[in-house]
């Protein structure tokens, strides 16, 4: 439905543009109805950027973008009204997103205003109350309401209903609930799995792993502006390719799996037993140097980096001194990654 | 020894009455001891930590006091304090990455600092130096600006700053939320090699990423609303909680390595309770499934077992209507 082609970002940067810095190089890859992508990557990587160029809040450098066969760069006037009727974003803090002076339905009206001016104001109500139903908000708890009488959750979604009110079939939803409390977070995410289901294609921009896992269909990691890796949610996180992949997979940080992953090992090394519980946490007042600790912890550590760091080492050096972006081959089936990675 | 905090009540004055954003808390930290504190925004994690340094005009301390090495900390007085800050507490602000001078570079900002408290840079230097080494820096940092440094080094580089006179208490407040994950994940290390090195002698880790604390964290402490809600071993919070809030909390965290494609996670309705005028009796009832005519009443803050506290009536042996479960 969207396609990218080989899009390209190239930043100027400093005096009078001397310099250059490409933000994103060579992505191609297709937002397809009924799928939630998530597009993941550290902070630099150009994963916002794509999402702007999406949303053609700025201007691609080379490369395509089309939407239903329509290159989105020459949409003017009403061509782009309607692109923006098909496709819209939410971003990240939902407290500059909104205007605190007016209340916070005021989104709706600018809806109204340039979209549907023939609706009557009854009816209009009426699609707004479902449309806000259809995000999980009562209508009466957000209706009339400031922005700070409104929690980051309720917002959200309120910028969700919004684009709900448009026929929209792609959302952009760039970081949109880094900024949320946990316990509400995950009701966020399930609203995007409703989205899918009622058959829009989602671009899940995020730099949080497990919530790429838990929600995406399709995963797509991004390393300076590359599309090093991606494929099938599973494959990519069951079966990484990628040195940068598997190394943000040991890095993230789990509830029930620590860092070092072979602490009982260590453990073992270390003389301390199981039944050693003189105090809370992981390792007794008993156990032998404290340092000890910290050298078995490093010790492994260097063990499992080395290897990693020298991969990524590869293909950051290759990146940085090749114009060209390596191209993608297929290790499986849905499963792609960067040629100069290593393949098993 | 370690840190002694019992009954303490903290509330921000307003036009509109006292808002207690920390009520009736009382915990310790051992030496040694890194002690996760989780909770939701506005639960009154950032007020307990900022409290515990330095209170903002606006708080007022109404009960409680605090020890520190068996000394008391007056954290009141905020004049008094200035005698106990950067050397006994030391925190590292939210957001570090502006707690850095921007005019100054990192090393003239440290000798600032340093003098205005009557110590010396110069002596100082050698121990500055092999710190930044050892948490991976270059110690050609000390001659760069702020401006020239990543958000993780910004943070590696205050949390040095904070802990550079071995504090017997270090605040970390919210330090790996702004980070990426392999930085996180590089500050976190660094908070259990300055434990284990004894740079530091308690450290408060305080988050709302409970993944995080199950890293670092020996011990976790769930706060809501103001309240103590549960305290325990970082692998029992995790793996046996008994509050219902930190049981509903923990089964909402997305994982990596886990399908989710049969089961959804679902999240905690509703908001937490507005502390201008707090509902009486357990502040989680409206929120919590559980919820029984007892909970109207406010429960006690126990130790249910050996080194577990939690704040429920469902703990409470007789309480609960069901007998628990």
């Amino acid at each position: 439905m969207l396609k990218l082609d080989n899009v390209t970002k190239v930043f100027k940067t400093g005096t009078f543009g001397g310099e250059s810095l490409p933000a994103v190089r060579g992505a191609s890859f297709e937002i397809l109805p009924g799928e939630v992508t998530s597009l993941i990557g550290e902070s630099g990587s150009g994963k916002s950027t794509l999402g702007k160029m999406i949303l053609r809040l700025t201007p691609v450098t080379s490369g395509t973008i089309t939407y239903e066969g329509k290159d989105i760069s020459r949409l003017k006037g009403k061509g782009l009204r309607e692109y923006y009727r098909h496709v819209q974003g939410v971003f990240q803090d939902p407290f500059s997103s909104y205007n605190p002076v007016f209340r916070a339905d005021r989104v709706f009206a600018t809806i109204k205003r340039s979209y549907f001016p023939s609706v009557s104001s009854d009816e209009w109500h009426e699609r707004v109350e479902t449309s806000l139903k259809s995000v999980g908000l009562n209508p009466v708890d957000v209706l009339d309401k400031f922005t700070h009488q409104l929690s980051g959750g309720q917002l959200q979604r309120i910028l969700i209903a919004r684009a709900l009110l448009l026929d929209i079939k792609i959302l952009v939803a760039d970081e949109i609930i880094s900024m949320i409390d946990a316990s509400t977070r995950v009701d966020v995410l399930n609203l995007l799995s409703n989205l899918k289901a009622r058959g829009l294609g989602v671009l899940f921009i995020t730099h949080d792993l497990s919530l790429g896992n838990y929600i995406s269909e399709r995963t797509i990691i991004l390393r300076r502006g590359v599309v090093v890796e991606m494929g099938a949610t599973q494959k990519v996180f069951d079966n990484p390719q990628h040195e940068y992949t598997q190394m943000l997979l040991t890095a993230v940080p789990q509830l029930h799996r620590k860092w070092e992953a072979g602490l009982d090992h260590e453990k073992d090394v270390m003389g301390v037993t199981a039944e050693d519980e003189g105090r809370p946490g992981r390792y007794s007042k008993s156990s032998l140097h404290p340092l000890a600790n910290m050298h078995a912890r490093k010790a492994r550590r260097g063990e499992e980096r080395l290897e990693l760091a020298e991969g990524l080492l590869r293909t950051d050096t290759y990146l940085r001194t090749h114009e060209e972006v390596p191209p993608l081959v297929e290790v499986e089936e849905d499963h792609f990654v960067v040629q100069s990675a290593k393949v098993h | 020894m370690g840190l002694d905090v019992s009954h303490l009540q903290l509330c921000y004055r307003t036009l509109r009455g006292d808002v207690k954003a920390v009520d009736d808390v009382t915990f310790n930290i051992d030496d040694g001891e890194i002690m996760g504190l989780a909770g939701e925004s506005g639960c009154g994690k950032s007020t307990l930590g900022n409290g515990l340094v330095r209170m903002d005009v606006r708080m007022r301390q109404l009960g409680g006091h605090v020890e520190l090495d068996g000394k008391e900390l007056p954290i009141s007085d905020t004049k008094a304090m200035r005698d106990y800050r950067f050397k006994e507490v030391s925190i590292v602000p939210q957001y570090a990455m502006s707690a850095l001078n921007p005019t100054r570079k990192v090393g003239k900002m440290v000798s600032e600092l340093l003098k205005s408290r009557g110590f010396d840079y110069k002596s100082a230097l050698p121990e500055l130096e092999r710190r930044v080494k050892l948490v991976g820096l270059d110690e050609d940092i000390l001659r760069r600006y702020p401006i020239e440094l990543s958000g993780g080094m910004k943070q590696r580089v205050v949390m040095i700053i904070s802990t550079l006179l071995n504090p017997s208490l270090l605040i970390a407040d919210e330090i790996t939320s702004a980070l990426d994950v392999s930085t996180q994940r590089a500050v976190g290390e660094m908070l259990l090699e300055f434990r284990d090195r004894k740079f530091v002698k308690s450290t408060m880790v305080i988050t709302h990423d409970v993944s995080i604390l199950a890293q670092v964290a020996d011990t976790i402490l769930i706060m809501y609303a103001g309240k103590l809600a549960e305290k325990a071993s970082a692998d029992v919070v995790i793996n046996n909680p008994l509050h219902p809030y930190t049981q509903l909390l923990i089964s909402s965290l997305p994982e990596v390595g886990v399908r989710h494609d049969e089961h959804t996670l679902v999240g905690i309705p509703g908001r937490p309770p507005p502390l201008l005028n707090p509902p009486v009796g357990c502040r989680f009832k409206d929120r919590c499934p559980f919820a029984f005519d007892r909970c109207n009443e406010e429960p006690p803050f126990v130790e249910v077992k050996p080194g577990h506290s939690v704040a429920c009536w469902l703990r409470v042996d007789g309480a609960s209507p069901a007998g628990g479960s």
